[in-house]
């Protein structure tokens, strides 16, 4: 087996602290290598390393292949063309002027490299953040690299998109490319890793072969044994707290009832577009709608009212933390009282951030907490608030596993309290791990529902149904 | 744990807070050296009464700086509003300038047009009915609002008593209510302040109003020193109040801003003006030099956040 890149005993600091102590990791023509732990781990840093970025203090980097980054921020220009991005940096040229002619020729071949059917032309911005992707990994091919990593491709990817992706991985690790893979989906790793070096605070604790159980790999990771991995304490349902009734947005949604209950969860599941954002949010009256009710605790919001709302008692957690949860040039306290300002109280406020385990102080800028724990904090600003209902759109997505189970617990204390959530997750396991319920939407309509115990096949069976109007 | 996280951060705090002061007092002492008449108390007494117009201008253009924005209309605001009240009376000025701003904050929220044009528009618009009032010609003042330029006592100006007010009344409303609160909110993400239940609009509205109204009130201290309000009063002074904001550390992207920091900006300019004037530089070549410290700051800003 050809070793394309070795690292031995990488160590690296920031300051006082050490981010990466004595890494070793060496990766294969011809495998998916993934890097697998929590946010802090030094997962990132290690990329960074190896692709120059970052200096390291101590340890040796080997390299026999040249190597690409897919960063999770892609690096393409909206404006430009598919082919121009392709090319960016090395566009073809004729006269000193740029050769569209040969840049239209070259980029089909290398589109179909990564199984991409999209117009040349098309600027990049019109394209899914999936096929944005599939952009990148074809311009980092064309470029021969030999080791492509992946850092957290998945993240903002469907399922159905996923299982794209990961085809195409198989597909270039047949023609000898080394890939490094970073998710924190444990199923994806189940089905395509072929090595996986866990880090744990700057260290490798461990290499693991394929056949890894899900439960030895979170052990590693969090470096204890863990009891369960979806904690949900069941309570005898109460009252409607939540009553979403016949609420149509034309060409978004249709039709959507969904009542949550005192002390339930109610999940949402389906693909995206589905509309499970858009109901969320013109539920919280962020954004209109057409015809229907939202009522909270018996009472009706008025529509397109997001204080009517709040005052009402519903939260919102919305699914893009930094774009929309905070305030990132505020301080973790500025952000916890950020939908309570009338009433501030710092007691109150430490409180939260102890009651959350937030690892942070409240007068540390946000912006320097891991995704988890800036999670913490928008779920926090919100438990200040007291809903009776809390909605959390994707509340896990980029969240590493310790703080998962951590945002689970805190679901179990708001229903434990008689208050209800309404959980929208494209995560199946977690969605139906999770809910009482769940709800299974599918083009903007209501699919079905399935009880407590669901499989994954019946909520995808639903998912991916036609409805015919 | 504690102890590691405090030694991280303080250093840094300390510049970034300080570096606009540590700037101030490197170039008070350089210009002293130079020309030791520059210590002269009646001179720096001058320094602040000549701050003071930019200060209380630059003081509501935080408001809007931090929320996001920018107020390209102070300027225009202020003359008309010292004009209005040269030829009425001086708090009609101010309720002048405060709905010159609420129309603003109108564009802005609910006409959805982007600060920097609905405000371009209200620096022709108010500018414009400055010259329309004034047919052109400079009027006097009523005796209030001369006093607010003279001198409440030997060595006691007024207008520097009123800069230290509005310096308070700013840092007041930017650390203790609700509304400034919710500029660093808005500011450094819109769409989270919604979502957070914070009407931004409504908010807007008033930051856009409380800057027409210090912006007046800088019209007014204006027009009181000078005895009489001029067409051309305060022109181009909106851009001395975006560099005074920026000098003192706020960011034209929203969200950080202090009251101290803009005082700190204003009086760099003044020290620098007094300063090249008493060193006998040519009034063209100050522009230059004016120029070059307004980019030196923003560059050092810059440095200080990587």
């Amino acid at each position: 087996m050809k070793t394309l890149i070795t690292a031995r005993g990488i160590t690296k600091h920031f300051g006082a602290t050490k981010a990466l102590d004595g890494v070793d990791l060496e990766i294969f023509a011809g495998e998916v290598h993934v890097l697998l732990g929590e946010n802090g781990a030094g997962k990132s840093t290690l990329v960074k390393v190896l692709a120059g970025i970052h200096g390291h203090d101590a340890g040796t980097i080997e390299g026999h292949a040249s190597l690409a980054v897919i960063h999770q921020e892609l690096a393409l220009v909206p404006e430009l063309s598919v082919a121009e991005n392709l090319f960016l940096n090395r566009l073809p040229r004729r006269f000193g002027f740029v050769d569209r002619a040969e840049m239209r020729r070259r980029a089909p071949e290398l589109l179909d490299r990564v199984g991409l059917d999209v117009d040349p032309d098309a600027k990049v911005k019109d394209l899914g953040i999936a096929q944005q992707q599939m952009i990148e990994i074809a311009r980092a091919l064309d470029k021969n690299a030999g080791v492509l990593i992946l850092d957290e491709p998945t993240a903002v990817l469907t399922e159905t998109e996923t299982d794209r992706l990961l085809q195409i991985m198989a597909q270039l690790r047949q023609n000898g490319v080394g890939l490094v893979f970073i998710t924190h989906h444990l199923d994806e790793i189940q089905r395509i890793a072929d090595r996986i070096t866990v880090l744990r605070d700057g260290r490798s604790v461990g290499v693991l072969g394929p056949k890894a159980t899900t439960r030895h790999m979170i052990e590693l990771m969090v470096g204890r044994p863990i009891d369960e991995q979806y904690p949900r304490a069941q309570q005898r349902p109460g009252q409607p707290l939540l009553s979403i009734e016949g609420l149509t947005k034309r060409g978004v949604f249709e039709d959507i009832t969904i009542e949550v209950h005192a002390g339930e969860v109610v999940g949402i599941a389906g693909l995206v577009g589905a509309g499970r954002t858009e109901v969320a949010r013109a539920a919280f009256g962020v954004d209109g709608y057409d015809r229907g009710t939202v009522k909270v605790d018996g009472k009706p919001l008025r529509r397109n009212d997001v204080q009517a709302a709040i005052k009402a008692g519903l939260g919102l957690v919305p699914e893009d933390r930094k774009g929309q949860g905070l305030v990132l040039t505020a301080t973790v306290g500025q952000n916890l009282e950020l939908v309570t300002l009338h009433d501030r109280d710092r007691k109150r406020l430490h409180d939260i951030a102890g009651k959350l385990r937030i690892k942070g102080r409240v007068e540390q800028p946000v912006k320097e907490l891991s995704g988890g724990n800036q999670q913490k904090v928008v779920i926090g600003k919100w438990l200040l608030a007291d809903p009776k209902v809390l909605i959390l759109d994707e509340p896990t997505r980029g969240v590493d596993v310790g703080a998962k189970v951590e945002i689970y617990e805190l679901i179990n204390r708001m229903t434990a309290q008689g208050r209800a959530v309404l959980l929208v997750s494209s995560d199946l396991p977690e969605v139906i791990g999770m809910s009482d319920r769940v709800v299974v939407m599918a083009h903007g309509r209501v699919a079905g529902e399935l009880p407590r115990g669901a499989t994954q096949d019946q909520v995808m069976a639903l998912a991916v149904q036609e409805i015919s109007a | 744990m504690s102890t590691i996280s405090i030694r991280k951060y303080a250093p840094k705090k300390y510049l970034a807070e300080n570096g606009a002061l540590a700037g101030l007092l490197l170039l008070a002492l350089v210009i002293a050296i130079m020309q030791p008449a520059f210590l002269n108390a009646q001179n720096l007494l001058n320094v602040g009464v000549q701050a003071a117009v930019i200060a209380i201008m630059a003081f509501g253009m935080t408001f809007v700086v931090v929320a996001g924005g920018i107020d390209l209309s102070v300027g225009s605001i202020a003359a008309l509003a010292a004009m209005v009240g040269a030829l009425t009376a001086g708090p009609i000025g101010l309720v002048v300038g405060a709905l010159c701003g609420l129309v603003n904050g109108a564009l802005i929220s609910y006409g959805k047009l982007p600060p920097f044009i609905a405000t371009l528009a209200m620096l022709s618009v108010a500018r414009g009915l400055t010259l329309v009032l004034s047919e052109g010609q400079p009027h006097e003042t009523d005796a209030l609002v001369t006093f607010l330029g003279s001198n409440l006592a030997p060595m006691v100006p007024l207008p520097l008593l009123l800069m230290l007010a509005f310096f308070g009344i700013t840092g007041l409303i930017l650390t203790r209510t609700n509304l400034g609160r919710r500029m660093y909110a808005i500011g450094g993400n819109e769409e989270a302040a919604k979502l957070s239940g914070i009407d931004v609009r409504k908010q807007k509205l008033w930051i856009y109003a409380l800057s027409g109204l210090f912006a007046a009130a800088a019209g007014l201290v204006l027009a009181g020193r000078l005895g009489s309000a001029g067409p051309q009063a305060a022109a181009g002074y909106e851009l001395d109040a975006i560099a005074a904001v920026v000098i003192g550390g706020a960011s034209l992207s929203g969200g950080v801003g202090r009251a101290t920091g803009t005082l700190v900006g204003a009086l760099v300019l003044a020290v620098l003006r007094n300063g090249l004037n008493l060193l006998q530089v040519p009034p063209f070549w100050q522009q230059v030099v004016i120029g070059v410290v307004i980019a030196l700051a923003a560059l050092l800003d810059s440095l200080r956040r990587r």
